[in-house]
């Protein structure tokens, strides 16, 4: 290409932090674009005209291009930044446990991203995967190393220590709190040691790979579409359907790639199982690879998740060491190699096209689709996806085979599921119970609500609300498919009685507002119009009358769900539409049909 | 881009496509594999509004006013990108098309400047949109940073296609990209370098696609802020490039004897609609004399 | 080529081939609509080889580059040849039915193994053999160049060495395969195409042809000379001769887009009279007894135009000419009417459907269809004709039809003007993209591309060699004349090369240095190839040749 040169020069930091990213592949192709910035931003914090220059120069990418990328993740910054960024989480689960109280200590003293005081600022951030240690912040300090550290449980005071720079004791997550022996996915979690590869593979690791090369990919296809596996990041799409659509495709090479990204405010099973499981995952991959004839796998890790990243880095070089990756995986006739790719700062990257567009080195824009990724996906050829936990289910329904896995759940909703729960719950955790669990008992399994409960938030932010008298809905696809709900990727946030609905829905709509890709014009807008709405309802400054401003949200909801290209603009509005039906969000002064009763649970 | 045909081994164009049968409005017709709902509903003379869509250019799908309910499908899905498949039945017209739209016509509306879109008001009516019911656009500096043409971004909608001319649908220069995310979201070069000391070769094909008017030749730039540019005084008339062999059409418009613009069209074999800074620009000697 | 005079193959065919050769061509800037096609094989994954001594725009793009030494095209050629017939990725089948001569060539170009030509080009032998096998074995493979195959004094047997390629694989006469000349100017073809070429009538007749020559003069009740012409350098020749005493110029600009500048104004000034038909004053009409202001082909005229792909155009009006100003036809009818012939119509259309009627290869094409059509590709015989994409098709006919393409066998030939210790460097001249010629017409926008100062380019390690910094203003002397001029390093130029534009003859003259070594057979100048040197201003001038 004839690309015209950045006309800067990089500082030599910059360029050796560039120059060991390159090193790792055999030819600095595109892909590598946005571990470059990460990379750059790691050592120095921002990312300057000079490194952007040569990263540009050294992956042949136009600077433009480059710019339009470094300025989408919002973890690479693209100005000055001081070295040291915390980053805390303002989402509904860390709000419910009080952050507020965090940032508006922190408002008090700088404004956020300006404070210039011992080399630091900090972030409002979307949720960052922590809410069972609510509230949460991650710190990142640039240099070499680079220190990321996930901080939960904070306060103010702990808040200003991180920002200054202190070391602060965090507790270990406990976020297994319920009893081992009914655990299936979660068995090794807190068991095995996350580092050792003979622990794992005491705890019975590898069991299942050696199965599926004896019995051969078609015995595996399926199994896994007998066990009848729903996918586990948000839509449940049919995993053997999906598996069996990559391996019957004639292009090659194809791909597997692990959808990690998990950013959906209120999830975090899969951080739970990569940092405690870490080689279940890789095996999982190795597997699906298998399944799928791929030769090339990525685990794309959301860029908040420091320390599952690092696991898995370690879990896959220890595989490769002994056999278990590279060229003949367990002496076996299977090639394979897994790399992990950290996202940054991006919640679209987990919608599974904007993720293939990232690994690509590009924005991370949702495709449009047909075509699907198992036909053209990464680089244009079949990609099976799939979120983490799906392919740890996977894993077990080869282990101990699909009749197993089926004998838990319900028959449309098969096996076990990782349930995050967060809020104002007593235990916050994941847990993992079958299917059909109705969502009652799941709180109840986690110690009840803390001070009573006015609403659940059930799916995530592009989930759907539940009251209180809708609790004995049953966790099952079918269940909530009926009451116009859905599980999502797991997520019960738990809401206690008081709570201020009106400021949760706008928190969701701002997040909304804040994770827009901006590609199509119905989310970009409709996602600010509809933050824009909830800002007068709470104010209580309608633009007309309440009538007019019902009109609007009704008309923006439709389209956001008619008309986005992907899932986040689609379901932009749904949390908030189910909310209007159960609470009082509406200002009083306007006639408010009485909370819904239950017409959906109990349906 | 427009998509090359087959050709027999002798270059005769093959055209043994596969028709593929469905319903739009009621009335089934046949049309060529490969064909999108777009252009099937053109050939049954329904009139779609489309934005970003360009018939020289991958379609970018992104200003969703094209959208059509497609039966089986869970969601509107846009006409412009959606290639037809045996069997579909679309409505074009119903209500929960005309919703769509005028919603997206009042979001574009609120965002963003339309006033020289073309068709926009048209559409506007169609669909009984309110342009004002969600605001209106906040005002940003005209980009003024070259001698050839200005960048008036309060009237940009974000639809992609001046970055797909300056990439690789025709210019392969790449010299601005979306920027930002989401609301902050703009066309730009890197670090917002000014044009002429960015990659752009000042080939004018951005300008060429750009439906909104937010990218303008400084002509009708200039005429327009003073309230002098008249499209019923102007006519078009083809002609050729008189620099290089390759023969570019372009096309003059041309208001009160003088030449205010030029273009090329998008039909041609030659140029597929795009020119080079000689082409687009060099015409200025004429009025040198 | 074989006679038809016009690039075999379309744009289209471009954008669809597997192989392209660019050979000699700035392509990206100076033919940048032509490259799109180029590009669009690029993104199907063709792969293009740019032969160009230069790193330019075009090569950036490139597979490979190859960088032979300015003047040493035929030898590469050969080269490649070579590969293609001792690798056996010849087409015998084709050369059997559709060539001849093959025997000759093959013994012409066996001394030329890839090691020879390295040796003669500087182009890495494995680098030649690569493109050979990659232009042997593609189904579909074209060659494409422009002025930097043709402004040399040997241009035409640089031309045959390439078409032998072709020959030699097949590539020509079937879709996506070809061998085409990019023109320089928007109507080289086109003005081929209505006779203005010394030996050639409208359609490309021949002139020395007494029946067909007998055809066009009962067409026009004229008598037509049975002699051939003479083209431009020859005409040059004929004034130093003296025999030729009077000029009518017609938008050409030869006092400053001709080299050897000195000359040719000496020459100008020395006719007994010149008529200069332009739309500017430009430096040849200055010189002028009688300048005629003509409307621009732009906008100003009605007509019709021919690209590089053999497509016929229409020119419409859509201004009016400036005052005084009159159109080309008007003019020339005009001036016959004064001279005691009345040319009767004067409108463009009536005109073209004469030549229509006279040239059979454009027969069917009517104003209307080329209007319906968006232009029509020579030949189309009749009103039913769709033109034609390639040409040649008859090579693949089995038996064939028509004569065999012949291979022609050429030989290398220096420079005219080597390189001595008086003038070590060598001087090629180009295009920059938003410039064109002598600048009379893309000067006048402001193009934020154009540099302010037109410079002499040099490799940096060229600086160093005659001492000489960035910027500074040198005087650049050949053996026919010197001009002052700022450097520019520009490290893709390879040490020994300079590059100068005609651009802004009035800030650097650069044609008062060229050399007016031209082809017989073609009349095109060795622009490419002079042999220069620099000098700092503070040395004092040894002479002063020309004026
Ligand atoms: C906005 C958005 C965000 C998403 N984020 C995630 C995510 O973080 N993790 C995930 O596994 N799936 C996510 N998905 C779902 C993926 O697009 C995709 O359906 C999933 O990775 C498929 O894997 P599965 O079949 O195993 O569930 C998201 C979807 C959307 C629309
Ligand atoms: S719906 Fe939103 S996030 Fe999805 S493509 Fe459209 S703008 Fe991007
Ligand atoms: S003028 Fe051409 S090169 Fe410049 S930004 Fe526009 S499309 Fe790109
Ligand atoms: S500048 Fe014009 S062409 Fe470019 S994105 Fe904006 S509206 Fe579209
Ligand atoms: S970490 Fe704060 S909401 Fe999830
Ligand atoms: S025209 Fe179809 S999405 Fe814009």
């Amino acid at each position: 290409m004839d690309l015209k040169s950045i006309d800067a020069l990089p500082t030599d930091d910059e360029r050796e932090a560039i120059e060991r990213v390159l090193a790792t592949q055999p030819e600095p192709t595109r892909d590598l674009l946005l571990p470059v910035l990460r990379a750059i931003q790691a050592r120095v914090g921002f990312v300057s005209k000079g490194a952007l220059a040569h990263a540009c120069d050294r992956l042949q990418v136009p600077p433009a291009e480059a710019w339009g990328i470094a300025t989408f993740y919002h973890l690479i910054a693209t100005r000055p930044a001081p070295r040291t960024v915390l980053h805390v989480c303002d989402d509904v689960a860390c709000r419910a446990r009080g952050s507020e109280r965090i940032t508006k200590a922190l408002a008090s003293r700088f404004a956020p991203e300006a404070a210039a005081h011992h080399d630091a600022c900090w972030k409002r951030s979307p949720c960052l995967g922590q809410c069972e240690r609510a509230p949460a912040a991650l710190r990142i300090r640039a240099g070499e190393p680079v220190e990321e550290r996930a901080l939960g449980g904070l306060d103010a005071v702990s808040a200003m220590d991180a920002l200054r720079g202190e070391t602060i004791a965090v507790p270990a997550p406990a976020s297994i709190q319920q009893p081992r022996d009914s655990l299936r996915l979660l068995a090794r979690v807190g068991v095995v040691d996350p580092e050792s590869l003979d622990d794992y593979r005491a705890h019975g690791g590898y069991a299942a790979l050696r199965r599926a090369h004896e019995l051969g990919a078609s015995w595996v296809l399926r199994e896994v579409s007998d066990a009848k596996l729903l996918g586990r990041g948000g839509a449940g799409f049919p995993a053997g359907r999906k598996w069996g659509a990559v391996a019957s495709q004639p292009a090659r090479p194809r791909y597997v790639v692990c959808n990690a990204d998990e950013s959906e405010p209120g999830t975090f099973k899969d951080r739970v199982l990569m940092e405690g499981d870490p080689f279940a995952i890789v095996e999982a991959i190795t597997l699906a690879a298998f399944a799928v004839s791929a030769e090339r796998a990525f685990v794309y890790v959301r860029g908040e998740y420091p320390l599952a990243a690092a696991r898995l880095e370690h879990a896959i070089a220890s595989a490769r060491r002994r056999g278990l990756l590279g060229e003949s995986v367990m002496g076996h006739a299977q090639r394979l190699e897994i790399e992990v790719r950290r996202g940054a700062g991006a919640y679209i990257c987990g919608e599974e096209t904007a993720l293939l567009e990232s690994l690509e080195g590009r924005r991370g824009e949702p495709r449009a689709k047909p075509p699907f990724p198992v036909e053209q996906g990464l680089f244009g050829k079949p990609t099976l996806v799939n979120n983490v936990e799906t392919l740890a289910a996977a894993l077990l329904i080869v282990r101990d085979g699909a009749p197993a896995f089926t004998a838990l759940g319900t028959p449309e909703s098969s096996g076990t599921r990782l349930f995050c729960l967060s809020g104002d719950v007593t235990r916050p955790g994941v847990y993992e119970v079958p299917m059909g669990l109705t969502l009652r008992a799941l709180i109840a399994l986690a110690g009840g609500a803390t001070h009573g409960l006015a609403g659940v938030l059930l799916g995530g932010a592009a989930g759907t609300f539940v009251g209180p008298d809708e609790l004995d809905l049953k966790l099952t696809f079918e269940d909530t498919r009926r009451a116009g709900a859905t599980l999502g990727s797991g997520v019960v946030i738990v809401f206690r009685e008081g709570t201020d609905f009106r400021a949760v829905v706008h928190g969701l709509a701002g997040f909304f507002r804040h994770e827009s890709c901006g590609q199509c014009v119905p989310c970009r807008v409709g996602t600010t119009k509809v933050d824009d709405l909830l800002a007068r309802v709470r104010a209580g400054t309608p633009d007309g009358t309440w009538d007019d401003e019902r009109d609007r949200l009704r008309e923006l909801g439709h389209v956001l769900r008619e008309a986005s290209i992907c899932g986040l603009g689609q379901a932009a509005a749904s949390a908030l539409e189910s909310a209007t039906q159960r609470f009082a969000i509406w200002p009083a002064a306007m006639p408010t049909p009485t909370p819904t009763p239950s017409n959906g649970g109990k349906a | 881009m427009a998509a090359g045909s087959p050709t027999d081994p002798t270059g005769r164009l093959v055209t043994l496509r596969r028709k593929v049968q469905l319903t739009i409005d009621g009335a089934t017709l046949s049309v060529s594999e490969g064909s999108t709902i777009l252009d099937a509903a053109k050939s049954l003379g329904i009139d779609t509004p489309t934005l970003c869509f360009a018939q020289n250019l991958t379609p970018a799908n992104a200003c969703r006013v094209c959208v059509v309910e497609l039966e089986g499908a869970r969601t509107l899905v846009p006409s412009c990108a959606r290639r037809v498949e045996p069997g579909m039945v679309v409505h074009t017209d119903s209500a929960r098309v005309r919703d769509a739209r005028r919603t997206v016509l009042e979001l574009l509306a609120s965002s963003v400047d339309m006033s020289a879109t073309p068709k926009f008001a048209e559409w506007c009516e169609r669909y009984g949109a309110r342009p004002t019911r969600f605001g209106t656009p906040t005002p940003r500096p005209v980009v003024d940073d070259n001698a050839l043409f200005v960048r008036d971004y309060a009237k940009c909608m974000l639809c992609y296609k001046c970055v797909e001319a300056c990439g690789d649908d025709a210019q392969h220069t790449f010299a601005i990209a979306v920027a930002g995310r989401g609301a902050h979201a703009t066309i730009a070069t890197e670090l917002d370098t000014p044009l002429p000391d960015s990659a752009c070769v000042f080939c004018g094909n951005c300008v060429g696609v750009c439906p909104t008017g937010a990218l303008q030749f400084r002509a009708e730039h200039e005429l327009r802020e003073a309230d002098a540019w008249d499209e019923s005084r102007q006519s078009q008339i083809d002609t050729i490039c008189p620099y290089c062999g390759v023969g570019c059409s372009l096309t003059l418009h041309v208001q009160d004897e003088r030449i205010v613009k030029v273009t090329s069209p998008v039909g041609s074999e030659v140029t597929h609609g795009h020119l080079c800074v000689k082409g687009r620009f060099g015409f200025e000697y004429l009025g040198k004399r | 080529m074989f006679g038809a005079g016009g690039g075999t193959s379309s744009y289209r065919e471009v954008g669809e081939t597997d192989v392209v050769l660019l050979w000699g061509s700035n392509a990206r800037e100076t033919h940048p609509i032509f490259f799109h096609h180029v590009l669009r094989a690029i993104d199907r994954g063709a792969r293009l080889y740019v032969i160009d001594p230069r790193k330019t725009p075009s090569t950036a793009w490139a597979t490979r580059h190859l960088a032979p030494h300015v003047g040493t095209d035929i030898e590469l050629a050969h080269a490649v040849a070579h590969v293609l017939i001792h690798e056996g990725l010849v087409d015998e089948t084709f050369i059997r039915r559709a060539t001849a001569g093959f025997e000759d060539f093959k013994a012409s170009v066996e001394r030329w193994t890839p090691e020879a030509a390295e040796a003669a080009t500087s182009v890495p032998a494995a680098l030649i053999r690569e493109m050979a096998r990659d232009f042997g074995r593609a189904d579909r493979a074209m060659i494409c160049w422009t002025l930097g195959i043709t402004e040399h004094h040997d241009a035409v047997d640089n031309v045959l060495s390439l078409i032998n390629l072709a020959l030699l694989t097949g590539h020509v006469g079937k879709w996506g395969s070809g061998v085409n000349p990019l023109r320089g100017q928007n109507n080289v073809q086109g003005g081929g195409d209505a006779g203005a070429l010394p030996h050639k009538l409208p359609g490309f007749q021949d002139v020395e042809d007494d029946e067909i020559r007998a055809r066009y003069e009962r067409a026009w009740g004229a008598t037509i000379p049975p002699k051939k012409g003479w083209h431009l350098t020859d005409q040059l020749h004929a004034m130093e001769r003296r025999e030729l005493r009077a000029l009518y110029c017609l938008g050409e600009n030869p006092a400053q887009s001709e080299a050897d500048a000195h000359r040719v104004r000496k020459l100008l000034r020395e006719l007994d009279h010149l008529v200069v038909q332009d739309l500017f004053l430009t430096k040849t009409a200055e010189l002028a007894h009688v300048v005629l202001p003509a409307a621009a082909s732009l906008g100003e005229s009605e007509g019709t135009v021919t690209n590089s792909e053999r497509r016929v155009q229409r020119l419409r009006r859509a201004v009016p000419p400036p005052m005084g100003a009159r159109d080309d036809i008007w003019i020339i009818a005009e001036l016959s009417k004064r001279l005691g012939h009345d040319l009767g119509t004067t409108h463009a259309e009536a005109i073209w459907d004469e030549m229509r009627a006279l040239s059979p290869m454009h027969r069917g094409m009517s104003y209307a269809r080329l209007e319906a059509l968006g232009g029509i590709q020579w030949p189309c015989p009749d009103e039913t004709h769709p033109g034609t994409p390639f040409l040649h098709d008859r090579l693949w006919a089995e038996p064939r039809v028509g004569p065999p393409a012949p291979f022609h066998v050429v030989h290398p030939e220096p420079p005219v003007e080597a390189l001595t210790p008086e003038y070590p460097l060598r001087l090629t001249t180009g295009r920059r993209l938003s410039d064109y010629n002598t600048g009379v017409q893309s000067g006048a926008f402001a193009s934020p591309l154009r540099r302010a100062l037109e410079t002499i380019d040099l490799a940096p390690q060229d600086l160093v060699r005659f001492g000489v910094r960035e910027g500074e203003r040198v005087r650049v002397r050949s053996r026919r004349g010197a001009v002052e001029a700022p450097v520019r390093a520009d490290p893709r130029l390879p040490a020994g090369l300079a590059f100068m534009t005609l651009h802004r003859p009035e800030q650097v003259d650069t044609n008062l240095l060229t050399i007016e070594a031209t082809d017989p057979r073609a009349g095109t100048a060795e622009f490419k190839a002079a042999a220069i040197c620099i000098e700092r201003l503070d040395v004092p001038l040894q002479s002063e040749p020309g004026e």
